[in-house]
């Protein structure tokens, strides 16, 4: 079976850019548009990675790390957060959360495989 | 990627991202027009952030560079803003809202594949540059997509240093998948580093890292490649070196296996024989820190979190029954020949007492790894736990923390299954009746939110299993009242405290003022004591008003064999488990004495213990009956009562199959099962508990239970 990857963007051009890349390397990719939908979605069912933006409205990446966290089937599941060079002090904040590892945006999609492969080792 | 070789894909979403795009320019504009109109909300900044923050992420993925480079700058300055690093003059909002206008004509470019004037939009962002104290430097960062740099050619060896931090598993990092990464890169050597495990078992905790490894890798990827390997980790999850050394360089020798878990033997002088610190990089004899155990891990072998490979199959249980059984009968065969054995001398059979002896040596070793097989942690069982406090607490509203400890003790499975219920049991119970609700325990002093501990451990082989809470404990006037009104207790009749707690237990008990939907459901805590009594348990209650209580339950580890005394009283055979019995003797005269109304007492080293002949418990004839004649045995309860029983001699210790009564004929008070002897014979196996509530209910066994 194929891992499914959780995408949580609030743009949905960069939803489909993910999904475009990880559906084409084999991955199951569902998609939330903000933290409080992917958290609705994650406790549905456990899923392999969690791919999440920081700056969404409603609830914040940073936020949905944290939720994600408590959440006993997340506890070891690795995330991603997409963040760029000026957000030094927000890479510090994800990764106390409990992130595992970022993703610098702007990004291409083969950064984009690297990334996820590493943390998946798949 | 450049667009050129952006596939069909690719370009197709484009056209969601310029759709999208404009959606974002005008909802900025909007954003922006009421932040010039003096809004001080927040969010209007907040979302002009995201709008372009957006622009710019998408924009990266088509490497549309120009746009790109003038979004990061607006959004830097935008993020000042936000952040109250910046404050909002009329002039500044002015800029943004023509800011977001340069950032519109960008993005049109990019769509109609024009390449703007270099210069356009330069007065904003001298500006913007201006606001943020930012220069040229932002324009490298923002243009950082671009590809790392070519690989360094030729091959170059480098030790890694690799220690993670105890939380770098809870942040998703698994140490296996660097290692693969490592792998991918080139020849690599690993080493584990095993001196952080903790010595006992119960002192891992399965969240936390332990394990440290050394790597050498040679790759033609250059050092950038290897540090990348460890970039979410290095800092804050893990210590990590790197530095380049010969391609001869080797790891240290795995040391051998009894010095993984200690201190090794003799460090290098150049290293310290524990260093906790980071690996310094000019210090190469630190890479081969002697502190590396002796686990040599090839890339290809797996090492999962832990380094350890594990495999393991699925049984069907009735399988492991079956073999269960067959040991079982095993023992029983084998205490038949020790007996037929008795004929012989030693000295003339040697080679047969010697086979018997090692036969007897395997067939326990034999036992002990069925046993093993079946046994399993706890924590199964205890998994059900958070779900029924999270759903009662909310019910009954009160707070609750649940707090668990001993997950991994291990107990056989058949044991497992019949706690459930009474743990469910007694969870519930402690819930609904011992924790008090917040304002309750705020009158009191105490927390608004209770706890609840649940435990296991092993003691004296048997598994012991507590539920302690911190609420009201047990309210002693009340449940004498009630048990006084149920005929449990005659009016008048003095108890002590333990008594009165321990009433709660006795059938058609039920202390629950207003039946419950909780734990008033008709089955009250002898129920619970009912169904661990069936598996060989007990269960006390100790409590302490006002403070809280705790529920002890006590099971065998395993349902089928178990280490006995063998006893003889008159012609009948008994066993007794090893684990209850304190000492025997032969008691003088004067040490026996006769108590008008309590029954026949024993004085021992100046402590009274109730004196219980078995032979009139049982009704057993041609017994001793004098206890100056025979033995006592004196055993210990689960409470730690002690009761002395007299039989006539004892006969030996060994290994008893335990035979269930209650399965094979109907329940006896006073005996827990039964097993069959190596001659053939059927003996039974005493319940000291339940010995110790005959003699006290009987007055020293004057009234033999097999007359009922």
């Amino acid at each position: 079976m194929s891992k499914s990857i959780l995408s949580v963007d609030d743009s949905a051009s960069m939803r489909q850019m993910v999904k475009l890349t990880l559906a084409g390397a084999g991955y199951d990719v569902v998609e939330a548009a903000d933290g409080r939908e992917a958290l609705a979605l994650a406790q549905s069912r456990t899923h392999h990675l969690v791919v999440t933006d920081l700056n969404m409205p409603v609830m914040d990446g940073l936020t949905l790390i944290r939720e994600l966290r408590q959440l006993p089937a997340y506890k070891g599941i690795p995330i991603l957060f997409l963040t760029t060079e000026t957000e030094e002090g927000k890479k510090q904040q994800a990764r106390a959360a409990g992130a595992t590892g970022w993703i610098t945006k702007p990004f291409q999609q083969e950064q984009l495989l690297a990334v996820v492969r590493k943390v998946l080792g798949s | 990627m450049t667009e050129e070789s952006s596939t069909n894909d690719l370009s197709r979403f484009k056209t969601t991202y310029f759709e999208e795009c404009a959606e974002l320019l005008i909802t900025a504009e909007e954003c922006l027009l009421r932040l010039q109109e003096g809004s001080d909300d927040p969010e209007d900044c907040n979302a002009v952030f995201r709008c372009v923050h957006s622009i710019k992420g998408g924009a990266g993925a088509f490497a549309f560079t120009d746009l790109v480079r003038f979004a990061h700058v607006f959004e830097t300055a935008l993020d000042a803003l936000r952040s109250g690093r910046v404050g909002l003059t009329p002039a500044l909002a002015e800029v943004l809202v023509r800011g977001n206008d340069i950032l519109g004509d960008f993005v049109r470019a990019a769509q109609e594949g024009v390449v703007l004037p270099p210069d356009h939009g330069d007065r904003v962002t001298q500006v913007l540059n201006a606001l943020t104290g930012q220069g040229g430097a932002d324009a490298k960062a923002a243009a950082s997509a671009t590809p790392a740099p070519a690989p360094e050619s030729g091959e170059e060896s480098f030790l890694v240093r690799f220690t993670p931090a105890a939380n770098m598993l809870r942040t998703g990092n698994d140490p296996l998948m660097m290692v693969r990464e490592l792998a991918g890169l080139g020849a690599l050597d690993i080493r584990a580093d095993l001196t952080r495990l903790p010595a006992r078992l119960e002192d891992l905790a399965a969240q936390d890292a332990y394990l440290a490894w050394s790597f050498r890798i040679t790759t033609e990827q250059g050092r950038q490649a290897v540090l990348d390997v460890f970039e979410f980790v290095a800092g804050d999850c893990a210590e990590v070196s790197v530095e380049a050394v010969g391609a001869e360089t080797v790891l240290e020798p795995a040391a051998p296996p009894a010095a993984v878990a200690h201190a090794p033997a003799a460090p290098p002088p150049e290293a310290p024989a524990h260093d906790d610190h980071p690996v310094s990089l000019d210090h190469p004899a630190d890479a081969a820190h002697p502190a590396e155990g002796g686990l040599r891990l090839r890339a290809e072998d797996k090492p999962g979190a832990g380094g350890v490979h594990t495999a393991s199959i699925r049984v069907e249980l009735d399988k492991v029954d079956r073999l269960v059984n067959m040991v079982g009968e095993l023992v029983i065969t084998q205490a038949m020949l020790g007996q037929q054995s008795n004929r012989f001398s030693a000295e003339s059979h040697p080679e047969l007492f010697m086979g018997l002896q090692e036969l007897s040596h395997h067939t326990r070793e034999l036992q002990e790894s069925v046993m093993a097989i079946r046994a399993q942690p706890i924590k199964t069982l205890f998994s059900r736990a958070p779900r029924i406090v999270r759903d009662l607490s909310a019910r009954l509203g009160k707070q609750v923390r649940l707090v668990m400890s001993g997950e991994g003790t291990e107990v056989d499975k058949t044991v497992i299954e019949q706690l459930s219920d009474p743990m469910v049991h007694l969870i519930r119970n402690s819930l609904d009746h011992g924790l008090e609700t917040p304002e309750e325990r705020a009158a009191r002093g105490k927390p608004a939110e209770g706890t609840i501990h649940l435990s296991a451990e092993h003691r004296s082989g048997r598994v012991i299993i507590q539920i302690e809470d911190d609420g009201h404990g047990i309210d002693r006037r009340r449940v004498l009242e009630k048990a006084i009104e149920k005929g449990l207790v005659e009016r008048g009749q003095t108890l002590s405290d333990e008594q009165i707690d321990q009433l709660i237990f006795a059938p058609g008990f039920s202390t629950a003022a207003a039946v419950s939907d909780v734990s008033g459901r008709g089955v009250g805590l002898d129920v619970v004591r009912k169904n661990i009594q069936d598996v060989g348990g007990r269960v006390s209650v100790q409590s302490q008003p006002g403070v809280g209580a705790r529920f002890i339950m006590s099971l065998p580890l395993t349902l089928a064999v178990m280490d006995g005394m063998l006893v003889a009283v008159g012609g009948e055979r008994y066993v007794l488990p090893l684990t209850n019995i304190v000492e025997s003797i032969r008691p003088k005269p004067e040490q026996t004495h006769a108590l008008v109304n309590v029954g026949n007492m024993l004085t021992l080293r100046g402590e009274y213990i109730r004196l219980v002949a078995l032979h009139s418990l049982f009704n057993v004839e041609g017994a001793v009956t004098d206890p100056t004649k025979g033995l006592v045995v004196v055993v210990e309860t689960e409470g730690g009562d002690r009761v002395g029983l007299l039989v006539d001699e004892l006969l030996g210790q060994q290994q008893v199959v335990i035979k269930s009564l209650e399965s094979n004929f109907r329940p006896v008070r006073g005996v827990s099962a039964a097993t069959i002897l190596g001659d053939g014979r059927v003996a039974l196996i005493l319940d000291v508990g339940a010995l110790k509530a005959e003699g006290d209910r009987d007055g020293g066994g004057t009234a033999p239970l097999a007359a009922e």
